[in-house]
């Protein structure tokens, strides 16, 4: 399989305290690969750094794209960056929350879908048609993951678990090559959990993309995980295997507090 | 397709029947030469409120300088007018005043909508001052003074419709796949970054389109009232703009409509009162923030679409 993201000696400092030093890391084709560490590892910053939030210190980011060969992300704008391909979900929930659920997914395609400024204040039919293969494009989406008879409720008046699903969906819609789980099964009880390790098996399979997680939740991360990153005090601690994982007495050590 | 005709169809014959209607009431005498200006004044400041909703409604983004894109429009048309005293410089001169605003709310728009809230609110307020600053001390705008003597172009039926295709455009803009990207700006910026949307063009968008409809509304204004002073536009039409935008429910563009008609209609009514007339008009808009702090219709959206479905559900039922 070839390399689709390769990271390369990532570095992030703030003032004196080096977030994410020295981090190297590659994303081959539709793998899912869970980033795990303890609390404060930067994990968060790393997601940041790759999706162009925070921009890095040192190091590099690349991306293959299909007819430009690796392409820097670096110093690029989060639109841009969300637009070749990289599409993510935040820890702390981030909808569109006063907006009908429709919308929110409807928003993430218009990035692929330009329109005109002047062509948006005519109502030509191209708009109505445009329009109405969005919508359906939209409610199929929301179809795969049983959520279509919500489509007109607003987003924060949804489950805590729902709103959760739809970020995952609203990132989907944005037609990602790699997409970028922040916690996705932070507050859920473990049927939900079991749900969403479902889910997550489902959308690697059928969209064919390349999934990264970050989880806390051993038990979703030892189940879907075909590689897993450590990090601790922003540095790689280790990679390997789930089964390796487990056996690295280095990361028992930093979740355990070994070696005393 | 065919549906969408239809609903265009309806708000088209609303507009036109409102348009019959005020000709009829005019005719038997209902709305005299005092209520027509009242009706002109309430239709200017719904062409200004639409756009201000748009920026601070839609976008999310305070802007407290409207008035110093009204007084570009309303300089532009009346410095045009003055020289080519047709309805032809009229149209020359409101294009002119919206380039010209759509210019400079670009050059304000980009530097100050990176500020947020109360610093966003303050630059605009600032650079409507720059304008009004400007307006006093060129030799062209006739400094303090102003401009007076300007030949009455606009009357109500002109100022109708501009008020219907100002607001179709606007209502157009916002219910397209660009207005919902505006819409996404407002509800979480970094979110609508991650989701391929750039924030800052659409930001500045809606400041622009914002700004090109102001203009609009102060050439009406212009070329109505026939007399412009550079303190016509100062921070207090700004505010009153925001009043209209604020007491109508920010994101309502119905809203905004009705809060014109009603704020016009009381202003009308206390004339009559004298010295008490700005007490009694600052009580309304107390107890209106007291009773709806959201303002008359908070978000709520008068849609011919929605309407038509509840009938049909209705008859529905009763069959």
């Amino acid at each position: 399989m070839a390399v689709l993201l390769d990271v390369k000696d990532l570095t992030k400092n703030f003032g004196g305290l080096a977030a994410v030093s020295d981090v190297n890391m590659h994303l081959d084709d539709n793998e899912l690969v869970a980033l795990i560490g303890p609390n404060g590892a930067g994990k968060t910053t790393l997601f940041n750094l790759i999706t162009g939030q925070t921009v890095p210190s040192a190091g590099s980011i690349s991306l293959r794209t299909n007819n430009e060969g690796m392409q820097v992300l670096n110093g690029k704008k989060p639109y841009k960056i969300a637009d070749m391909g990289l599409a993510r979900t935040f820890q702390n929930i981030r909808l569109f929350k006063g907006l009908s659920v429709l919308d929110n997914v409807l928003i993430s395609m218009t990035s692929k879908n330009k329109e005109g400024f002047i062509s948006s204040l005519f109502r030509l039919p191209s708009f109505y048609k445009v329009e109405d293969r969005l919508r359906k494009e939209a409610l199929d989406l929301l179809a795969i993951f049983h959520m279509e008879d919500m489509a007109e409720t607003i987003a924060s008046n949804m489950p805590y678990g729902a709103q959760r699903r739809l970020e995952i969906i609203r990132a989907l819609a944005t037609k990602p090559k790699i997409l970028f789980l922040d916690e996705p099964a932070a507050g859920m009880n473990p049927e939900e959990t079991a749900a969403l390790t479902a889910t997550i098996r489902q959308i690697q399979q059928e969209f064919g993309i390349t999934v990264l997680l970050i989880e806390h939740d051993m038990s979703l991360v030892m189940n879907v995980a075909e590689r897993i990153y450590v990090l601790q005090y922003g540095k790689l601690l280790a990679e390997g295997t789930p089964q390796e994982i487990q056996a690295n007495q280095a990361v028992v050590d930093a979740y355990l507090g070994g070696g005393v | 397709m065919k549906k969408n005709l239809k609903y265009n169809a309806i708000w088209l014959a609303i507009a036109v029947l409102g348009w019959v209607l005020i000709n009829v009431f005019e005719g038997v005498g209902i709305i005299d030469q005092f209520a027509e200006n009242t009706l002109v004044l309430i239709g200017i400041n719904i062409i200004l409120a639409t756009g201000l909703n748009l920026i601070i409604g839609f976008s999310g983004q305070f802007s407290l300088g409207h008035a110093g894109f009204m007084a570009l429009g309303a300089y532009a048309a009346a410095l045009v007018t003055q020289a080519i005293p047709t309805e032809g410089g009229f149209v020359l001169g409101t294009v002119i005043g919206m380039l010209l605003a759509g210019v400079v709310a670009l050059i304000i728009g980009i530097p100050t909508l990176r500020l947020k809230g109360d610093y966003l609110a303050i630059a605009t307020m600032g650079a409507a001052e720059i304008i009004r600053i400007i307006l006093v001390n060129l030799k062209i705008t006739n400094g303090p003074a102003g401009l007076y003597g300007l030949p009455q172009l606009a009357n109500w039926s002109l100022v109708y419709i501009l008020v219907v295709v100002t607001t179709i455009f606007t209502v157009n803009f916002i219910h397209s796949r660009n207005g919902r990207a505006i819409l996404s700006v407002r509800e979480d910026e970094i979110a609508a970054e991650s989701m391929g949307i750039n924030t800052t063009k659409f930001k500045v968008a809606a400041f622009v389109f914002g700004g090109m409809t102001a203009a609009i509304g102060g050439a009406l204004h212009a070329n109505y009232i026939q007399t412009i002073a550079p303190n016509d536009f100062g921070i207090m039409e700004s505010i009153n703009i925001l009043i209209i935008v604020v007491m109508g429910g920010i994101g309502s563009m119905t809203g905004t409509f009705a809060a014109a008609a009603l704020l016009g209609i009381l202003d009308m009514v206390l004339q009559g009162f004298g010295a008490l007339r700005m007490v009694l008009y600052s009580l309304a808009l107390i107890l209106i923030m007291i009773f709806r702090p959201k303002g008359l219709l908070g978000t709520w959206e008068f849609s011919v679409k929605r309407l038509f479905n509840r009938t049909k559900k209705k008859a529905k039922e009763g069959a």
